[in-house]
């Protein structure tokens, strides 16, 4: 009775072929060897940002300018907080201001995505903000994350 | 004659059996490194430099809702005091007006929500009230989307054509007015 159900065999060879896998793969790594940025800067100041609803996406990464705020980084723990912008630390202001022309120079579309630890008080905040003005980079992100739900 | 070299008989083929493996290996290390999701956040306008000659725009005090923060997270709009989960209805209530309540606006595009803090506010705190505000004008967006088309604003702003109007961004524009604080 059972070998009523036995299925037919196929007399030939069940194998997947496995020739393309390397190119499969190279395609794959090609994609993310394109889609990848290697995290560009060091930081130099804690920044834990804050959690929103309202947000958006910016898809274009190339467009965004970082500017991180928060408690300086020491070798012994916190400082007080601090602007960095690119690689380093600003310690006066009105480098900001400079760094803008530049960013916008290079860019007219430029966003400022900006990086700001939670603890932070916005006294600072509305310090690099009048830079910002001055320099007329308007258009501003604050980066945040999703609220969990 | 002499000067020929011996030629060795043997196969000369790059053994290809590992090129998978090495493929592989740097594929895991690209795909561990990678940040593919772009910076998200709450998008906002900074308004431009101040010019001496020029004075500020008069607003009629109806369409201005003044939302003022201290520095203990403590709200005030319109001079009276709220909480922070209370800042989203009234800015709703504002925008949604239409001249029927004194003190709100008189028109959805003329309504303009002006937003100040004190030096020492946290910043976790300014973006909480920030959201709040952000996040009625989508919900007032959101809701005019349903009634009109159907659909939630986001996928009416994905469907718009490149250079079509965005009609309801129109009707309900982003009039969010980051103040400076008073000097401590």
């Amino acid at each position: 009775m059972s070998a009523h159900f036995k299925k037919k065999s196929a007399g030939t060879k069940q194998e997947i072929p496995t020739a393309s896998m390397p190119d499969i793969i190279f395609m794959l790594l090609i994609f993310f060897m394109v889609t990848t940025v290697l995290r560009e800067t060091e930081l130099l100041v804690n920044v834990s940002i804050p959690q929103a609803e309202a947000i958006e996406k910016i898809d274009q990464k190339r467009l965004i300018q970082y500017v991180y705020i928060g408690p300086e980084k020491l070798e012994s723990g916190t400082g007080e907080p601090a602007v960095q912008i690119d690689d380093a630390i600003v310690r006066d202001l009105p480098q900001i201001r400079q760094a803008m022309y530049r960013a916008l120079r290079e860019e007219p579309r430029t966003i400022v995505s900006m990086r700001v630890d939670r603890e932070v008080e916005t006294g600072l905040l509305y310090d690099v903000q009048q830079e910002l003005r001055e320099a007329e980079a308007l258009r501003v992100n604050y980066s945040t994350t999703r609220e969990a739900e | 004659m002499p000067l020929l070299k011996k030629r060795n008989k043997r196969d000369a083929e790059i053994p290809s059996a590992s090129m998978a493996d090495i493929a592989f290996l740097l594929l895991i290390f690209f795909l561990v490194t990678t940040t593919i999701n772009a910076d998200k956040g709450i998008y906002m306008q900074l308004p431009p430099p101040l010019e001496d000659e020029v004075e500020p725009p008069e607003i009629n005090q109806r369409n201005l809702l003044n939302v003022l923060v201290n520095a203990d997270g403590q709200v005030l709009i319109d001079n009276e005091v709220t909480n922070i989960a209370a800042i989203r209805d009234i800015v709703k209530r504002h925008i949604l007006n239409n001249g029927r309540e004194p003190q709100f606006s008189t028109a959805p595009d003329k309504a303009v929500t002006s937003f100040k803090t004190k030096r020492g506010l946290s910043y976790e705190r300014y973006i909480a009230v920030l959201d709040e505000i952000k996040s009625a004008y989508n919900e007032v967006r959101d809701e005019a989307a349903r009634q009109e088309f159907g659909v939630t604003y986001g996928e009416y702003k994905a469907r718009l054509d490149e250079d079509a109007e965005d009609e309801i961004a129109e009707r309900f524009p982003l009039k969010i007015s980051l103040a400076e604080p008073d000097p401590d």
